[in-house]
């Protein structure tokens, strides 16, 4: 098995196998990717792309259906729904992103400093992120943006509260399984001290793996913030933003369903894309692949 | 074990005394790995170390280069005393004491090319990025391999070209004692050959002494100075290749030699 490579230079069947597998896994990850930097960009330049002030009320247009003049129709104030759901995009998704990157960031931190450090403050580190873990996330969120007194603001800081365990355990465990690699062992051979060693080679390392939660999760902390904005605890109104928006239709669901479709609609295609490109991404990343092209642990 | 009395006289590199590690799992009863090894490396001299797996020859050598901290023994680097409390550590030591790995292929950084690898012990010593890349590039061509291979990753080149990169790595900042772990143990028989005349090529160029642990008594009777044979985490016997191979005392030493030759 050792000698694999040496004694086929060539690719054989299976190798021209994976290289078909990974240029449709490129396809796939560049068309999500473009799909990706749609909606980020939709959402960055979304004050140009509302057709209508997504404030302005005019109870004259009040509770209109999808038409010409307002393409996802109007609610009870008159406000244009397609300039509210462009407008709540940047809400919504920014502030996903921003729980995330804070998560991500934090909960890769700890996780690294504790499976580098291990030892009593990895033992101390770990049981506190157990006590997080122990809670039902959504019902500890709640009760954290409930103390921070609501807005979109206590919303990400709720979420990021339950969010960073998660990460510093992954962190934590690729750490471990990457410092039993020789590679560390001759790179400490080479004089690297141990922020160099967390820096240069572990970081890059594990990177991928982090990454493709963190792409994931964006879908998911998305809900949570509209889950805590529909129960009262994110967007305080008139702010856009699409669990607010939900929240605010509920009660005309059957008078005027537009007005609690499109946010959900948004909703759900935002989560999708997301995810789709986590799900490429993770296939692109695969370690596997890496060492079915010849990188083999010890 | 008697040691003839210009080895007495000479000054050692390297030096371990009693060294003993013993690991415990959980679920397992404690396992001595290196039971009181005690030898001496000289200026030079080709030592090896031969043992079959198991032995404990890993555990000694991860030990001598500072990755794994021994129970109790001592370990001396040209006199002074680089184990246990104020000791020195693998960065104070690796200048000096360079290893060679068993598995060249996971030896390196799958995310970082080989010349990053054997560039990055220059670096850290203060070399310059452009001066060290430039110098990791003729380091690469002085163990036979094309200066291009600087820009190629691990699981880009064959097993030989990288374990030739690894030899590159350990000599680039001019180490005294070059541990080879097994070094050849996981390449075919024609790049065994090859990696073992670069050896020899290399020491004739620096002067630096080995420490060759391997299980191939046939490699180890052409290429060592001086043989110790390993069993149980102990030393259990010493002297020339010739003589080891030629007339062993030991009954282990016998059926080593006789499964491996056979």
């Amino acid at each position: 098995m050792k000698n694999r490579r040496t004694a086929d230079p060539a690719p054989g069947k299976g190798a021209s196998g994976r290289k078909i597998r990974r240029d449709h896994t490129r396809q796939k990850l560049a068309v999500f990717g473009i799909l990706l930097a749609a909606l980020l960009l939709a959402a960055a330049f979304s004050t140009y792309l509302c057709p209508y002030d997504p404030y302005a009320q005019d109870l004259s247009v009040s509770s209109q259906a999808p038409g010409a003049a307002h393409l996802l129709g109007t609610d009870q104030f008159g406000r244009d729904m397609l300039s509210r759901v462009i407008a709540g995009s940047r809400t919504s998704i920014y502030s996903a992103v921003a729980v995330v990157a804070a998560v991500t960031v934090t909960g890769t931190a700890v996780g690294l400093f504790c499976g580098y450090m291990g030892g009593w403050i990895d033992t101390v580190l770990m049981r506190i992120s157990d006590i997080f873990l122990a809670f039902p996330g959504l019902v500890f969120a709640l009760a954290v943006a409930g103390v921070l007194g609501g807005g979109i603001w206590s919303a990400v800081i709720a979420l990021a509260a339950i969010g960073w365990p998660k990460y510093a355990r992954i962190a934590r465990s690729e750490t471990l399984a990457q410092k039993e690699q020789t590679y560390l062992m001759a790179a400490k051979l080479s004089g690297c001290s141990a922020g160099k060693l967390i820096y240069r080679h572990i970081l890059p390392n594990i990177a991928g793996q982090i990454l493709v939660t963190a792409v994931l999760d964006v879908g998911t902390m998305m809900m949570e913030i509209a889950g805590l904005s529909f129960l009262g605890l994110g967007a305080k109104p008139p702010m856009a933003e699409w669990g607010s928006m939900m929240s605010d239709g509920r009660s005309m669901l059957q008078t005027t369903p537009w007005v609690i479709l499109a946010p959900g609609a948004a909703i759900f295609i935002s989560v999708a894309i997301f995810n789709l490109f986590g799900d490429t991404l993770r296939d692109y990343l695969d370690p596997k692949r890496v060492r079915d092209q010849g990188y083999e642990g010890e | 074990m008697a040691e003839t009395a210009s080895e007495t006289n000479r000054e050692a590199l390297l030096e371990a005394k009693d060294l003993k590690k013993t690991f415990s799992g959980r679920r397992t009863d404690a396992f001595a790995a290196v039971d009181g090894v005690s030898f001496r490396l000289f200026p030079g001299e080709i030592l090896g170390i031969a043992g079959e797996s198991g032995c404990g020859k890993t555990t000694l050598a991860r030990m001598l280069a500072r990755l794994l901290e021994p129970d109790s023994g001592e370990i001396f680097l040209e006199g002074k005393k680089i184990s246990g409390p104020g000791g020195r550590s693998v960065r104070e030591i690796c200048r000096t004491i360079q290893m060679v790995f068993q598995n060249p292929a996971a030896s390196f950084d799958p995310r970082r090319t080989l010349g990053y690898s054997v560039s990055e012990g220059l670096r850290n010593s203060g070399m310059a990025k452009k001066a060290a890349a430039e110098k990791a590039r003729a380091l690469l061509e002085q163990c036979g391999l094309p200066g291009s291979l600087a820009g190629r990753y691990p699981h880009e080149v064959s097993i030989g070209q990288c374990q030739r990169a690894a030899i590159a790595r350990a000599i680039a900042v001019g180490p005294k004692i070059l541990i080879c772990d097994e070094a050849t143990a996981s390449l075919d028989v024609t790049v065994q050959r090859q990696i073992i005349s670069l050896l020899s090529e290399l020491r004739e160029q620096t002067g630096m002494s080995y420490l060759f642990i391997s299980h191939d008594l046939a490699l180890m009777q052409m290429f060592c100075s001086r043989l110790l044979v390993m069993h149980d985490g102990t030393i259990i016997e010493e002297g020339t290749p010739d003589d080891v191979i030629g007339s062993p005392r030991e009954e282990y030493t016998r059926k080593l030699i006789h499964s491996v030759l056979l």
